[in-house]
């Protein structure tokens, strides 16, 4: 029931995954999650509006509701880990519940937790998280295992309509080291005048 | 006996229309009933039912991300849920503004509310916040415009403290006597 070695052997690779997903789209709001997506995102190319998390665990899909919410005629894409869902399966209820549908949600989930030493979590047992997104009231969530489910999801994960949630079964390894910045008031106040205009920094004018 | 029902909550709900808040994550608290009421009434606000508390605290961080205002509602016993997601905004120099009615304090029956309720204004002032106490209801407006005021326009965060003496400490009664 707890297999910690059959992530090992998933075919779909994590840096792959998410330069297919974000490479040359410029126009998407991304939320990172804290450690491998992050780097993930980075390792595709950092741009000022990726917000990539060093904390935050279990607040990433959040974060994402309230950009979302905000900017609702823009694509936001969520990108983070099994580990940091885990902690914030209530958002899911909470997302659903304000269907946002803008709003897209990728878990990249390696069944483990990456940053602590590689531990399986819960994803490589029972727990199914595209099973618990679609029972808080996403209509569409999925699972996905290889490059077909993937190539066919990936422009609903783009441009359909949401909030949508997709777990990527990817394997367990541990990419080389991409980091971004590290200061979080940097990686906001680039994150706001990149779409919000040059004044809206530090000190906004709104 | 029928009373008429306070002010101050009209009073909150028109600084936060006035400062612009446009989300309202909130879990619910006996205190904060009729404003939230009014905020899900309001077509220009987004009142957000969370699970738990940090929720809101995450989605204030992506509100101001995308430009707009937000203020979370609970009451005290929410903070303690909150304390490693304030970190976020600390980090980022987010604005926080967050509107918390106080359990555990005046004329308490709820032993369970004491602790988060004793520790409330110790815990946010750790965790960076400025705490202002609201504990008459003449003041409630120029404290939340206060408190908006540096949340949004100095990028910090900020607490207000609604009083139980304001708010009336619930009554435990039980069926037998009730």
């Amino acid at each position: 029931m707890w297999d910690p070695s059959r992530a090992d052997r998933y075919p779909l690779r994590r840096r792959e995954i998410v330069e297919h997903l974000i490479k040359d789209m410029d126009d998407l709001l991304i939320v990172a999650g804290l450690g491998a997506p992050a780097w993930d995102t980075t390792a595709a190319g950092d741009r000022d509006l990726i917000y990539p998390l060093w904390g935050a665990m279990g607040g990433t899909a959040m974060i994402g509701l309230g950009l979302a919410l905000a900017q609702p005629n823009r694509r936001v894409l969520v990108i983070t880990g099994d580990g940091d869902m885990l902690m914030g399966l209530g958002s899911l209820a909470t997302i659903a519940l304000q269907g946002p549908a803008n709003l897209s949600i990728v878990v990249l989930d390696n069944e483990r937790y990456g940053e602590t030493g590689m531990q399986a979590t819960h994803t490589a047992g029972p727990a199914d998280l595209a099973a618990v997104a679609h029972a808080c009231g996403f209509e569409q969530a999925a699972t996905l295992y290889d490059e077909e489910e993937f190539d066919r999801a990936t422009p609903t994960i783009l441009e359909g309509e949401g909030p949508l949630f997709f777990a990527i079964k990817v394997r367990a390894e541990e990419p080389p080291l991409v980091l971004p910045p590290r200061d979080g008031a940097h990686l906001k106040d680039r994150f706001r005048m990149a779409l919000l205009g040059p004044g809206q920094g530090v000190n906004p004018a709104v | 006996m029928i009373e008429s029902p306070p002010a101050w909550p009209n009073d909150i709900y028109a600084s936060l229309k006035a400062l612009g808040v446009r989300q309202l994550p909130y879990v619910p608290d006996a205190g904060h009933t009729r404003l939230i009421e009014m905020c899900l009434n309001d077509n220009e606000m987004r009142a957000v039912p969370l699970t738990t508390e940090e929720e809101g605290v995450a989605m204030l961080a992506g509100s101001w991300l995308g430009g707009q205002r937000g203020a979370l509602l609970m009451q005290s016993s929410g903070i303690g849920n909150c304390v490693n997601m304030f970190s976020t905004i600390r980090v980022g120099r987010y604005p926080l503004l967050t509107l918390i009615t106080m359990r555990g304090q005046w004329g308490e029956a709820n032993p369970w509310q004491l602790p988060m309720g004793r520790n409330a204004a110790a815990i946010l002032k750790l965790s960076g916040f400025q705490v202002l106490d609201l504990d008459a209801a003449d003041m409630a407006a120029e404290t939340v415009a206060a408190g908006g005021r540096t949340a949004f326009e100095a990028n910090q965060m900020v607490a207000v403290l609604i009083s139980q003496r304001l708010i009336g400490s619930k009554a435990f009664t039980p069926a037998e006597d009730g």
